[in-house]
């Protein structure tokens, strides 16, 4: 037995370390690994109607990954471009997200994390509040806010600034703040733990030695914050990837996300194996791209989990 | 010495809302010179180093440096340097980076940068050790990298606030020396801030008392130490015995205090506290656990303590005796030891002499806390 599980058992007595154990072990393997590894697996095989299942045509098939670079066979097109410049648009689409609520929630969290005083507590409780909303509720909202008859637009032409209602949906622009607003919390509290900890002395002594306020977050603030900055950059980044109900309500007509194709082919084609394929290309992108600029920064993965 | 920038605090109060952290400081620090303020924690001695360094504005009143009024001059605009309390080195910095952060800011290169770290290195006497992070160094080393980074923005005044506290006993008296040592050498002014009374009576040209946002007293150590102006400056600084009463009679600069335990005392008046003391006068007297020597028994006048002995110890370099003293707090007398035999009083009476010269006298007033 490794010394680090000795030493659980001996801290929490051996029936309650196991049943901890335990329960870990089934949420990571029982309902994350296994489910993933049949999707995986799903992936692998062609669709077939149900009594052909485990018959002599159930065999392990690459068909459903050629599908998405090459299209159907024999297709007019020798590349599937419609499905893959959705799925590189979700890519930089999730990248700016990220960026975007980056630049939004880093003021906020030094904000909340340097300032004292009660007020603080209720500025964060204006944050979380309108988390107990359901998340379609929120888009919803959004929706209305950004209509072609919304608060934005009756503004924006009340004031002269526009003569005719502008069209957010259409441009994208409800669906980047609709994004955006999703995983501000998720941004800014991995960043306001981090700078929370930070010796304020630390930014005075900056100060005194004669840094700008530019200068004391380039070389004090945020490469102490880098932590919870990546960790937070990584959480927007894949859930916004990930995201369905966003796009599918906030998104403009002729804007697909990458998850409502692998919504389309699950539900729409009944066809698992290809949803599944396209599932798991997105998750192994991401991942890769995350880990790519996280070398890129530097940053270690016992980091994220600060 | 004449070639520093001289510090000075006028008719200087800072309020934070209907609390006074300091009431109207007027206090003048010389160029060049080691000048310390000590007072208790809570007393606005931090207060008054952060309304140097900039980062307070004070309430009322102005602060000069060299001179030039700083209202409204930014900490990172004056020519001050400061050194925290926890030092607050840049933890993900090398140590070379640390010290030279000030030239960073103005643009230097890393070369010269370097160069420059490794003199103030060799200076602090940690050369070599430029590339290493702060966290791999000494409580000792980190405080010297503390020095050095203040020490390269080439500020007028250095600012310390308490910068020794979290040393141990045998390195924070290695360190007063050694600052002591740097401050001579730049011939820069330093403005030190303490609570421990040693650190300041063996660094300071000039020491201010503080007690609830005033200052007692300013003066050099030894003034501070054997000529105090208030009972609280008599009992902060040293260890001191004192016994309360009323002015019986004022001779000269010298009274005769009827005290509430001991009998009619005569003491000399503190100089700041001439021509202030009349008959009738709620007084303190102090009398340091040094000044006393063991008289025959039964001896009698007014430079006589006679008094029951609780308890004895014996600390190497002297003997202590601990007896009933005035207020409930234990009179402590301290021979030293000179190889004389010296029998066991517990339990006895015994009779002690003074010099006039050694016991002085003060107003009434509040005392330090132990």
């Amino acid at each position: 037995m490794p010394s680090f599980l000795r030493e659980f058992f001996k801290r929490n007595g051996f029936g309650m370390g196991s049943l901890m154990l335990g329960l870990v072990l089934f949420w990571t393997i029982g309902l994350i690994i296994l489910p993933q590894l049949s999707m995986l697996d799903f992936s692998f095989r062609p669709n077939l109607p149900p009594p052909e299942i485990g018959g002599p045509k159930d065999v392990y098939t690459v068909e459903n990954y050629k599908y998405l670079v090459f299209g159907p066979e024999g297709g007019s097109q020798s590349y599937n471009a419609v499905d893959l410049n959705v799925f590189f648009r979700t890519l930089v689409a999730a990248v700016c997200v990220t960026i975007f609520n980056l630049i939004l929630c880093y003021p906020i969290a030094y904000y909340l994390a340097q300032t004292k005083g009660n007020h603080i507590r209720i500025f964060a409780l204006m944050l979380i509040i309108p988390y107990w909303i359901n998340e379609i509720l929120r888009a919803f909202a959004l929706r209305i806010i950004f209509g072609e008859t919304g608060v934005f637009n009756n503004m924006l032409v009340g004031l002269g600034i526009f003569d005719t209602p502008f069209d957010f949906i259409r441009n994208d622009i409800a669906l980047y703040a609709g994004l955006g607003y999703a995983y501000i919390l998720l941004m800014i509290f991995p960043i306001y733990n981090v700078i929370e900890s930070l010796d304020r002395n630390q930014i005075e002594a900056a100060r005194d030695m004669g840094a700008s306020w530019t200068k004391i977050h380039q070389r004090v603030v945020i490469p102490y914050a880098k932590p919870g900055i990546s960790s937070g950059c990584t959480m927007v980044f894949m859930l916004s990837a990930g995201a369905l109900a966003a796009p599918q309500i906030l998104g403009g007509p002729s804007s697909l996300w990458f998850t409502q194709l692998i919504y389309q082919q699950f539900n729409d084609n009944s066809d698992w194996p290809q949803g599944a394929a396209y599932a798991v290309v997105l998750l192994v992108t991401c991942i890769l791209l995350v880990l790519a600029i996280m070398r890129l920064f530097k940053v270690n993965m016992g980091d994220i989990g600060k | 010495m004449s070639a520093g920038v001289g510090v000075d605090l006028e008719n200087l109060w800072i309020r934070f809302g209907d609390f006074v952290a300091v009431r109207d400081a007027n206090v003048n620090i010389n160029g060049g010179d080691f000048f310390s303020f000590l007072g208790p924690s809570g007393c606005g001695k931090t207060t008054i180093l952060r309304a140097v360094s900039g980062f307070l504005e004070p309430s009322d009143g102005r602060v000069l440096i060299g001179g030039n009024n700083m209202k409204g001059i930014g900490p990172n605009k004056r020519p001050t340097a400061l050194i925290f309390q926890n030092l607050a080195l840049f933890p993900l910095m090398k140590v070379w980076e640390n010290i030279t952060f000030s030239m960073e800011i103005k643009g230097a290169s890393a070369r010269e940068r370097r160069k420059r770290a490794d003199e103030l290195l060799d200076m602090i006497a940690l050369p070599g050790q430029g590339d290493k992070l702060p966290s791999e160094l000494s409580g000792g080393q980190r405080q010297r990298v503390a020095i050095a980074r203040a020490l390269c923005a080439e500020p007028d005044v250095l600012l310390l606030d308490e910068p020794l506290s979290a040393l141990d006993l045998k390195l924070r008296q290695h360190m007063r020396t050694e600052l002591r040592e740097i401050q001579q050498r730049v011939g820069i002014t330093f403005i030190y801030i303490t609570h421990d009374q040693g650190e300041a009576l063996t660094m300071s040209d000039n020491i201010a008392v503080m007690k609830a946002g005033v200052i007692d007293q300013i003066g050099d150590g030894k003034t501070i130490y054997n000529d105090p102006a208030t009972a609280f400056a008599a009992s902060f600084v040293g260890e001191n015995n004192v016994f309360r009463g009323k002015v019986k009679r004022v001779m000269g600069d010298e009274a005769l205090i009827a005290t509430n335990r001991s009998g009619d005392l005569v003491a000399r008046i503190s100089t700041a506290n001439q021509g202030r003391m009349k008959e009738g006068d709620e007084a303190m007297m102090f009398i340091r656990p040094e000044a006393f020597a063991l008289a025959p028994q039964g001896a009698a006048g007014d430079h006589f303590v006679t008094a029951k002995v609780n308890h004895e110890e014996f600390e190497g370099n002297a003997f202590n005796i601990f007896m009933e003293g005035d207020g409930g707090k234990e009179l402590k007398v301290s021979i030293p030891n000179l190889g004389q035999s010296f029998d066991d009083h517990t339990g006895q009476n015994i009779t002690l002499e003074y010099e006039t010269k050694n016991a002085v006298c003060v107003p009434a007033g509040e005392l330090a806390a132990e």
